[in-house]
């Protein structure tokens, strides 16, 4: 990987990553937004392996796209009583599109500001081993948190979705 | 043209959190919702890792921090989405609207 | 565009390697399942009918592409595709030999694993575009076995990473040549035995394989989430199911069998042959698999969830943690 980000290539994957969102958020049918979503996760990952996080796009790829798009559309699928279901008007929120437009340009004033102070990209890029030598060191704490938050999740997930009465 | 700064890294992840915002207030459907989240879980993490790579490239700081969201957000959306069929059994529906239950 | 070009060879290689390996592929699975049965399988075109396939897979071209009435369009062309290309994808990091292979990846086993698992997003998208309950049912299936038994497999292969330090699919192979105690091959598969049994296991599920293969039963759901498909689209699914269990047996070949090397013969003389070598392995693998296919009964699918959240997950997670204990007493400081 070159120390350098490709201009061309970051650019189709940015594109390619605001077009899945914004399909996402035009499409009338929902099961069509679920790939619009996966489309957006896929291209973040292709940007991960721009910034040689080489484990973090695997992973996105196999949490986000194989786990949890999959999950989103068996609920779409277990909640739709008919096929037409899937299709519903968009809705447009006059208040949504100002907060969203309010804090796009918060933010984009913020970038305009201190966004370049690092311009360089430095050389260095630690491959696996040493991502996964300091996750259970110096993060140990953190990770065994996150596997207690994701096993409390599983438990609740669980109970919540049972068929049964309780 | 060649070269990307982490302006740009960030940018795109203001574009995308912005719209992720906007799905989350304007959608009525619960699984939207929980779909837009998740461009707005994204969004943050393509952030820490561009961040990451430019100001922490040894320490990698961004992407742990990137990893524990993750974890965060599958948590999330499995239980948000165990919460949708639970209430879709009482309400028939995952309107938002329909839940108001507690409304006097 | 300098990066594009040379990614083209790999690439066309790859694709041929897919459709000869399922032209092969469909002979043998007919040849073999028919001896199984005591039959004899195609025997009519060519000698042993051997261009059996080959004709079969012109006649699918030439066949009228259907698209019945009620589709979602674009869902329904793109899902073909969306099964396809991660399965060409898959063929990126194995490794045929010390150095014909595509990329080597340092993450190339998890890469393996994360491109296989967009396949049931494509399944999902076919069964869902094809506006048939069949092929919702189908579908629906085949992606929950998918996801539900990915965590058995990825669990399963923990043991051969954490022993390797390593998820370098060359470096586990490298690690696997030479022989204990100049009598016992170093392979996984005698180190790991209940690894491999879970691996085997997870992987005829993840691949729709008899016995778990309900998400196409042709009894019930006449062909799954590919009825509504034809012609060349359905072509594309199918090659892709014979190119994911060549992927599988590949991958269990490096984990286990010590990929492109053979024990007692000397590196020199596997050279030349290694990629060889290495596809035969791939055939026998493949070869368990139909004999598997052809013997057992199909599970029922509430049994099929039993078996894998409350058996094999339990049982992988259990010995990942003895084989972590037996790591950290055996190589205390670090991996050997």
């Amino acid at each position: 990987m070159s120390e350098t980000v490709n201009g061309v290539t970051f650019i189709i994957l940015a594109f390619a990553s605001i077009i899945g969102a914004i399909g996402m958020l035009t499409t009338r049918n929902i099961v069509h937004a679920s790939f619009w979503l996966l489309e957006v996760m896929v291209a973040v990952g292709g940007l991960y392996l721009l910034l040689s996080a080489e484990f973090l796009a695997v992973v996105q790829i196999l949490v986000y796209a194989g786990a949890v798009s999959v999950l989103l559309l068996f609920v779409i699928m277990l909640t739709l009583r008919r096929r037409e279901d899937s299709v519903r008007p968009v809705e447009i929120s006059i208040g949504g599109g100002v907060l969203a437009a309010v804090f796009g340009t918060v933010i984009y004033v913020a970038i305009a500001q201190y966004g370049d102070r690092v311009a360089e990209m430095p050389d260095v890029a630690p491959g696996v081993a040493e991502l996964g030598e300091l996750l259970f060191t110096r993060w140990a704490l953190p990770f065994e948190v996150a596997s207690l938050v994701l096993l409390v999740a599983l438990v609740g997930a669980v109970w919540w979705s049972k068929e049964e009465d309780r | 043209m060649t070269e990307v700064g982490p302006a740009a890294f960030m940018g795109l992840a203001a574009v995308l959190f912005t719209l992720g915002l906007y799905g989350a207030v304007a959608r009525k459907s619960a699984v939207m919702v929980l779909m837009s989240l998740e461009l707005m879980a994204v969004a943050v993490n393509l952030n820490m890792v561009a961040l990451s790579r430019f100001v922490t490239p040894t320490e990698m700081t961004g992407q742990y921090f990137a990893i524990f969201t993750m974890v965060v957000s599958a948590a999330e959306i499995g239980l948000g989405l165990a919460l949708v069929l639970a209430i879709y059994r009482q309400t028939r529906s995952v309107e938002l609207s329909a839940f108001d239950s507690l409304k006097g | 565009m300098s990066a594009v070009l040379p990614a083209i060879p790999p690439v066309l290689a790859a694709i041929g390697l897919m459709l000869a390996n399922g032209v092969v592929l469909i002979y043998m699975l007919r040849k073999v399942l028919g001896h199984l049965h005591l039959r004899l399988g195609p025997t009519h075109v060519g000698p042993k009918g051997l261009v059996q396939t080959t004709a079969d897979v012109l006649k699918l071209l030439s066949k009228e592409d259907v698209t019945p009435n009620g589709v979602d369009r674009w869902m329904y062309v793109l899902a073909p595709v969306v099964v396809f290309v991660p399965s060409l994808m898959a063929y990126a990091a194995l490794p045929f030999s010390e150095t014909l292979r595509i990329t080597r990846l340092e993450t190339g086993l998890l890469y393996t694993f994360a491109v296989l698992s967009l396949v049931p997003l494509g399944v999902i998208m076919a069964g869902w575009a094809s506006a048939n309950k069949y092929a919702l049912i189908g579908a629906l299936r085949a992606a929950a076995q998918q996801v539900a038994y990915e965590v058995p497999l990825l669990l399963s292969v923990l043991p051969v990473v954490m022993i390797v330090g390593s998820l370098d699919l060359a470096e586990i192979v490298a690690f696997q040549t030479g022989v204990w105690a100049g009598v016992v091959p170093r392979w996984f598969v005698l180190l790991l035995v209940p690894s491999f049994v879970l691996f085997m296991i997870s992987a005829l599920c993840e691949l729709n394989q008899t016995p778990f293969d309900m998400s196409e039963a042709e009894s019930e759901l006449v062909a799954g989430f590919a009825t509504e498909y034809s012609s060349m689209r359905f072509g594309l699914i199918f090659l892709s199911e014979f190119s994911n269990s060549f992927v599988i047996s590949a991958l269990a070949v490096v984990l286990f069998f010590g990929g492109w090397t053979l024990p007692f013969v000397p590196d020199a003389v596997i050279a030349p042959v290694a990629p060889l070598v290495f596809v035969a392995k791939t055939y026998v693998g493949i070869f368990i698999f139909m004999w598997i296919r052809g013997t057992l009964p199909r599970v029922r699918i509430d049994q099929l969830m039993n078996l894998g959240w409350k058996w094999l997950i339990p049982i992988a997670l259990a010995w990942i943690m003895i084989v972590g204990v037996v790591v950290k007493l055996a190589a205390p400081g670090g991996v050997a």
